[in-house]
């Protein structure tokens, strides 16, 4: 996702979480829970969970070779996903001329993708909480990842994700992710605070901004996991009612705390600009956009870690060019392109071998997006999923999505 | 007498111009004698878009209040029920946001109303033709300029290190902390719609004829008791009509709630917004957006039974 220049697609991907959650639940509900648990395919931890609902499309033939390019590729991507600088190199490699549709949202992405993107369009790069959805619906088509040998050199996280990858099969390439830090103004702070804690601090009333956003409770729920034992949070978006109330109720009481809950990318920056915030919540691309005005500003991922989302391009069911889009899909996860991308967005790429290409691009932009960064790090960002009523264990008393949304407006922010 | 007969005479005389010529006065002849035809062939095209684009709408957005979503797929169930209206009246936070919202768009009318008054008159009765003009300028100006750009210029005037506190430094008082709050949401409402009602006020008291007053004077009324019994129930349609505007307008609005409020700064439009934007729930946003129809109806029968509308 953009790190949402002017438009409102950070808070239309959480949107997100409607999505993945209610096509869990739909598929968990049609085959009675009962089924046998999903072969699990590789690395991350399973978002799909307990009742196994099968994919549509999981059985269709993959490409075995990429032939000749079919001469056009149509994309759906988030606003400046598609920029002239890397697709304007892939246009003159390939023969493809990209056709872009932009979306706002992750509903839109999954609207879009109906229908198996209807014949129409190639691929999308929908973030960690619509994939699934799009999977489910039978709408993204297997891919054969022996074609795109360069997604071999992303780090192991994204080399089979659960929010693309289920049961072994791919249904698409991780494109780029990223954490939401807590920033802080160095004007207040002389060192960087460590706990998140801060943010529920009384004594900086009036100086607080966080995402005007329903996943924000997964936040406050992380911060609870550390700070509340007692509450046996495991994962910030599986919430009980008991866990979940006592996220919503951490967010109420931070209410008097809070300037503004923000809705803009570019509104936390101008806060921070203007002396009206000095605490908050954000993305890496705030902190870069307020390094580049020389603002000095601090982020940090403190001790109890922190949330992050996730994209992915992923393969319509009905692609009509299907061999440029394996093309693409060997282009956008090379390294140099990756690092275009990343440094352009304020992204962290998937590619582990990006990071040289990102400081030839500007100078320490690898440390500064985390590139570089251990696995440790990664271990510390929960990614953004939908939250669903069907638990991991399989029981249904998780709260979902709608929930979340409902207590978001008319508990915490009202 | 058919346009064949007509046509043929002019192919024969050749130039195309002629051909029109001799053409457009029959078929404005046989509109002329055909109001029926002269009606329809006007309206048509405005009522056909009223009806099928506007009114559909309207009518479909309002059906779809009384559905709901499945919770899971998010998808429209066409299941008839009352529950978005429960939901809006039995919450107290939506119950607090539309009155709010209400408040604001009161408040709002009421300041601009006050503010646009003596403006208007003077406007309208007092200044010479060219200062006339140039106020009238003045107070357009700013509806030619983005509506987008004047909410950021207020934001600039009052962030923290904004000009207000730069200004109110200069003469020693201390900083105000009036960006996101409602307040300033408050102080921009008034100032983006005041043009919405300064103009129909003026053009209101610019119809008086100046005898009416001077007849009011010559009888004896004194400045107050003119205004009172002449000026003000002769401007009064034009106050209402501005103020259906500024009171509507504050009703709907989200985006200077979510540039310039803060954490208490959630309306009616920014809970429309949110439940069609982030939770894909447009049964409870068509509920909401029922409720600021319901009070803009209100609203009309009362200017209605007021005498607002005696004139039209």
């Amino acid at each position: 996702m953009m790190p949402g220049m002017g438009t409102f697609s950070r808070a239309a991907r959480s949107a997100l979480v409607v999505a993945a959650a209610g096509l869990l639940a739909a598929a968990c509900g049609g085959s009675g829970g009962s089924a046998a648990p999903p072969a699990s395919g590789g690395g991350g931890t399973s978002a799909s969970g307990g009742g196994a609902p099968q994919v549509p499309t999981a059985n269709l033939p993959v490409l075995q070779k990429i032939g000749q390019g079919e001469g056009t590729l149509n994309l759906i991507a988030w606003e400046g996903y598609l920029e002239p600088l890397w697709v304007k190199p892939f246009e003159q490699q390939s023969g493809c001329q990209v056709h872009a549709t932009y979306a706002g949202t992750s509903d839109q992405m999954v609207t879009l993708m109906k229908n198996g993107g209807n014949g129409q369009y190639d691929m999308v790069s929908s973030s960690g909480d619509a994939d699934l959805r799009i999977i489910y619906a039978g709408d993204a088509h297997p891919v054969n990842m022996s074609l795109i040998p360069e997604t071999k050199d992303f780090f192991p996280a994204f080399q089979a994700p659960a929010f693309n990858t289920v049961g072994g099969v791919h249904y698409g390439v991780s494109l780029q992710w990223g954490p939401n830090v807590l920033m802080y103004s160095k004007k207040a702070f002389t060192s960087a605070p460590t706990s998140w804690s801060v943010l529920y601090d009384p004594k900086y009333k009036g100086q607080v901004t966080v995402p005007d956003n329903p996943i924000q409770i997964a936040d406050a729920a992380l911060y609870l996991k550390t700070h509340d034992p007692s509450l046996k949070i495991t994962d910030p978006y599986e919430l009980t009612q008991p866990q979940f109330q006592a996220s919503v109720k951490l967010l109420t009481d931070q209410r008097p705390l809070i300037k503004k809950y923000w809705g803009l990318a570019s509104q936390e920056i101008s806060e921070f600009k203007n002396g009206d915030a000095t605490l908050g919540a954000g993305w890496p691309y705030q902190v870069s956009a307020l390094t580049d005005a020389k603002f000095p500003i601090g982020s940090v991922v403190p001790s109890e870690g922190a949330t992050g989302w996730a994209d992915s391009w992923m393969l319509a069911a009905k692609a009509p060019h299907p061999n440029c889009a394996y093309m693409w899909m060997r282009y956008i996860s090379q390294p140099k392109v990756q690092a275009q991308q990343a440094v352009n967005y304020g992204e962290t790429p998937d590619n582990k071998l990006a990071c040289p290409y990102m400081n030839k691009i500007q100078a320490g932009s690898c440390a500064l997006y985390h590139a570089n960064a251990p696995q440790s790090y990664f271990d510390s960002i929960s990614l953004w999923k939908t939250p669903v009523a069907t638990c991991d264990n399989g029981q249904q008393d998780c709260v979902p999505y709608s929930e979340w949304q409902q207590a978001w407006t008319t508990q915490v922010t009202g | 007498m058919t346009a064949a007969q007509s046509a043929g005479p002019a192919a024969e005389g050749g130039a195309p111009g002629q051909d029109l010529a001799g053409r457009w006065p029959r078929v404005s002849a046989v509109l002329w004698r055909r109001p029926w035809a002269r009606a329809s062939l006007l309206l048509t095209p405005a009522l056909a878009w009223f009806v099928l684009i506007y009114l559909a709408a309207l009518v479909v957005l309002l059906i779809t209040a009384f559905w709901r979503i499945n919770p899971f797929t998010s998808n429209i169930e066409q299941v008839w029920g009352l529950n978005n209206f429960t939901l809006i009246f039995q919450t107290p936070a939506y119950r607090a946001i539309v009155l709010r919202t209400v408040g604001m768009a009161a408040g709002v009318t009421i300041v601009d109303a006050i503010i646009a008054l003596p403006f208007a008159y003077y406007m309208a009765r007092i200044a010479s033709r060219r200062t006339r003009t140039f106020l009238y300028v003045a107070i357009l100006l700013p509806l030619w300029a983005s509506y987008l750009a004047k909410v950021y210029a207020w934001l600039l005037i009052f962030t923290h290190d904004g000009l207000l506190n730069w200004s109110l430094g200069k003469v020693g008082i201390g900083p105000v902390s009036l960006i996101y709050s409602n307040p300033a949401v408050f102080i921009v409402f008034c100032y983006v719609w005041l043009p919405f009602m300064v103009v129909p006020i003026y053009a209101a008291l610019e119809r008086i004829p100046p005898s009416q007053i001077e007849a009011s004077q010559d009888l004896g009324a004194r400045t107050w008791r003119t205004t009172r019994l002449v000026i003000l129930p002769l401007i009064l349609p034009g106050i209402v009509a501005g103020s259906i505007f500024t009171f509507s307008l504050t009703l709907g609005d989200f985006i200077t709630p979510i540039l310039i409020g803060g954490s208490g700064s959630n309306f009616m439009g920014n809970v429309i917004e949110q439940s069609v934007g982030i939770a894909n729930n447009v049964p409870f946003a068509a509920a909401m957006a029922m409720i600021p129809i319901a009070i803009m109806a209100i609203y009309l029968l009362l200017a209605r039974a007021a005498g607002a509308f005696r004139s039209l």
